[in-house]
């Protein structure tokens, strides 16, 4: 059992919690992951570690509300236990030796997209960071990411906050004035990581995707989270889990990956549903 | 007098129409009387060709002596000098190929029924003992034993025995390895291997689940803390694929993900959290155990209609002739000599939104035909050229074998694998690592229960011995 050490709410639909995860904390590198079940009968799921605290040994997690697990997560309270977290999965986010990078984060992507922004800004990157979301009330971390960015830009999908528009058009404008980034680093909904890429494509900047398919073990056990990367002509098959979840842009195929994400789309609303009933008291 | 009777006796069994809808037991086991007239029948050969047959040498002779005697719980006494997990063995050994392939028996009739016997024997014990393990004095050193499937259970509890302080480390969040992941409650109920693991823990073995060694530690952290030995039996789990087209669309599935959704997962059970594709029509491909699993749990999570799809012939099937037998008493249609070239998708070029866009809707098929025989002396199937024909299909599962992790090779410096990826490892069990040994289907590729068991008590003895001499 592991201990939820803080909890807080960071929007209506987006909750931050403090695991207790000594060795994990001690082992986590930005771009891994940890698998959680929330209780006994609970399904895996996977969530990004957004930041840790080897110290405390404490792991932090940022989860959107979406689906049946993560509402029952959400009703966990400050001092209680979830049955399972194991980590840190995944490899880390490659940023070694790079000057100049752009961090392009949407909606819940920037919990994973921040940790990332931090390693590089530690490391004396200079970073620009653009981060979206659908309105207002959906944003998240925007301090956080002024701390470590040397340039930020928030869009809202609906100009309630901050600039009007997607992610992709602020990067276009840079990459148009002639800004030069050894790597663009988006974290998202596939749908804006795809739109990344392609924007980035025409001034042959490299962009690193980081995939969140459906999981299960999370060790390469059972290629449900495998995805397909066009390599020299060639599909190849890759497990997301461990040899991901960070993928060069330009070789995924993002159609087929989110094809394969919507597999269980009714299971889960419903689920869903049922949760949503189970703790209205319906 | 021995039973002279050239049948064995039967084994009873749920009815196949009742079982195809239920996960639970499918074999019932024998009578006490059933038991000792079928030990009856053995004739306690001087030469025991059946124990050369048995991968750990069980003493079968003298454990069905015991039997024919009704003191069964001797019997065990005698299984366990050199086996550690009699009623999953009894439940899942491949007996037709082993001991029971060499008995005398066998060659004018039936052979004796041993792994029936073998499970009657374990059964009784586990129902009528209720000894708690004496707690063995501690020697003071410590080993850590990475996965918790029948190598690494079998080196942990030999180690504990002799009083080392044994900690397994498990990645997943419950142990047993394949007997909890992948082999169905229908097979080996679930109850059996929760019980061999806290024999374990009451023998002091600590367990210690959510660990990936070589994520959430290393081997030389390992060390670092104070363990002097370490036992790797991390399976062979990695899925392998075909590599023909239409592999990753919705409701293509390895066995490992399918099974591992039911049965770790529980996505058997009514209302589960974690989902499954149920129904429709469903394909297996592959003929060994993993395949009938898929298949059998296919039918049981209410499939109108389950194909094992072979590239060989009824002859060559892998999979213990049992569970074949069941599978077919059961409805599921074995589609041999033939081979798979290509998963079909629905594809709605009108509406690219449609739900159903990326979907499974059959599986392409080539005829074969028997050619020479290969190295190992397997007939190589060959395509029947222009012989193409597909099989509607809602789900295509994959069960065409497991590789090594490579996770603790790329953490682990100067571990040494073979080109399958498996662990090299001398007959003592010890890799290419100071004080690392390892078994099982980690060092094998994937095998069976038995053997991995067997690695595991091999590795416990240089275990000890090395730590002894130290
Ligand atoms: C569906 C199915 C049916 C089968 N049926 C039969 C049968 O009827 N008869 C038979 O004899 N055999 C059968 N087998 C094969 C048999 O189960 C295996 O040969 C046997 O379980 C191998 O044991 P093992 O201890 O080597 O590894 P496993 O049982 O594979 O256990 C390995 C364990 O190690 C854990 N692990 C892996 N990597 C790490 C890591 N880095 N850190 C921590 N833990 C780790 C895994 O999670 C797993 O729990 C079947 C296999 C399958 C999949
Ligand atoms: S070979 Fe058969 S008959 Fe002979 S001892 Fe073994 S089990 Fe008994
Ligand atoms: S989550 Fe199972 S292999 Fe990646």
């Amino acid at each position: 059992m592991y201990k939820i050490i803080t909890k807080k709410s960071l929007n209506p639909t987006v909750t931050m919690m403090e695991i207790e995860s000594p060795l994990v904390a001690k082992k986590a590198k930005a771009g891994q992951f940890i698998i959680l079940r929330v209780d006994e009968e609970g399904e895996r799921i996977p969530l990004t570690i957004a930041g840790v605290d080897p110290v405390r040994g404490a792991v932090k997690i940022i989860f959107q509300i979406v689906g049946a697990t993560t509402e029952k997560l959400n009703h966990k309270a400050e001092g209680e236990y979830i049955q399972d977290f194991v980590g840190p999965l995944g490899m880390p986010t490659h940023i070694a030796g790079m000057k100049k990078v752009c961090v392009v984060g949407g909606g819940v992507g920037c919990a994973i997209a921040l940790p990332v922004a931090e390693a590089l800004h530690a490391q004396g990157t200079e970073v620009t960071s653009i981060i979206g979301f659908r309105n207002k009330d959906l944003l998240i971390l925007e301090d956080e990411f002024k701390a470590c960015s040397d340039k930020l830009v928030v869009m809202t999908d609906d100009g309630s906050y901050a600039r009007h528009g997607n992610v992709t058009v602020p990067l276009k404008e840079m990459l148009d004035a002639g800004e030069q980034f050894d790597m663009i680093i988006t974290i998202g909904p596939l749908i804006m990581m795809k739109f990344v890429t392609l924007t980035a494509k025409p001034y042959g900047v490299p962009v690193t995707v980081s995939m969140n398919p459906i999981m299960i073990d999370g060790t390469g056990m059972c290629g449900g989270c495998r995805l397909t990367l066009m390599q020299d002509g060639k599909r190849v098959t890759k497990f997301a889990c461990v040899d991901g979840p960070d993928f060069n842009g330009y070789e995924v195929d993002f159609d087929e990956a989110m094809s394969r994400g919507r597999t269980y789309f009714d299971f889960e609303r419903k689920a869903h549903e049922k949760a949503c009933n189970l703790f209205k008291g319906v | 007098m021995p039973n002279m009777n050239p049948k064995k006796n039967e084994m009873p069994t749920q009815e196949a129409k009742v079982r195809a809808h239920n996960f639970n037991e499918v074999a019932l086991g024998y009578e006490e009387s059933v038991a000792v007239d079928e030990a009856n029948r053995c004739l306690n050969c001087k030469t025991m060709p059946c124990v050369s047959g048995c991968p750990v040498n069980i003493h079968i002779p003298e454990f069905i002596a015991k039997i024919r005697e009704m003191d069964f719980e001797g019997a065990y006494q005698i299984i366990t000098q050199t086996s550690s997990l009699p009623a999953v063995c009894g439940r899942v050994c491949p007996q037709e190929t082993q001991c029971e392939s060499k008995c005398v028996r066998g060659i004018k009739g039936e052979s004796v029924c041993i792994g029936r016997l073998e499970r009657f024997v374990a059964d009784y014990h586990n129902r009528y003992s209720k000894e708690a393990p004496e707690v063995p004095k501690s020697n003071g050193h410590k080993v850590a034993v990475i996965g918790s499937g029948p190598s690494g259970l079998t080196c942990a509890g030999d180690l504990a025995k002799k009083g080392y302080k044994v900690t397994v480390f498990e990645a997943l969040h419950l142990a047993g390895g394949v007997l909890v992941y992948g082999i169905p409650e229908f097979r080996l109920p679930k109850s059996i291997v929760q019980k061999e693991v806290d024999t374990l823990k009451a023998l002091g073995v600590e367990v210690m689940t959510n660990v990936v060694i070589g994520k959430t530690l290393t081997v030389d952290e390992l060390f670092e803390m104070g363990f002097e030995a370490v036992f790797i039996g991390s399976g062979a789990g990695l899925p392998n694929f075909m590599n023909i087209p239409g592999e990753s669309l919705k409701g293509v599935y390895s066995a490992n993900e399918f099974l591992t959704r039911s049965n770790l997962m529980k996505a058997y059970k009514e209302d589960p959290d974690t989902p499954i594709m149920k129904g429709g029509k469903v394909a297996v491909v592959g003929g060994g155990n993993v395949a009938m699993d898929a298949a059998r749990t296919a039918l049981r999570l209410g499939a109108e209609k389950v194909y094992i799809v072979y590239r060989r012939s009824i002859e060559e099937l892998p999979a213990r002739k049992e569970e074949v037998e069941h599978a077919m008493e059961e409805g599921i249609e074995f589609r041999l000599l033939t081979n798979p070239v290509e998963i079909l998708g629905y594809h709605n070029a009108e509406d690219p939104r449609d739900p159903k866009n990326g979907s499974v809707t059959g599986i392409r098929c080539i005829q074969m035909q028997l050619g020479e025989p290969d190295q190992k002396g397997r007939r190589r199937p060959v395509p029947i050229e222009g012989s193409e024909f597909d099989i509607d299909l809602d789900v295509v599962i994959m069960a065409i074998g497991t590789s090594p992790n490579p996770l603790l090779k790329n953490t682990t410096e100067g571990l040494e694998v073979n080109s399958h990826g498996g662990i090299i490892v001398n007959e003592a069990g010890l890799t290419s690592r100071v004080a690392v040994y390892a078994g099982g289907d980690a060092v094998t590729g994937a095998a069976t229960v038995i053997s991995a068991m067997g690695a595991g008590k091999v590795a416990a003895k240089a275990i000890d011995e090395y730590l002894l001499s130290k």
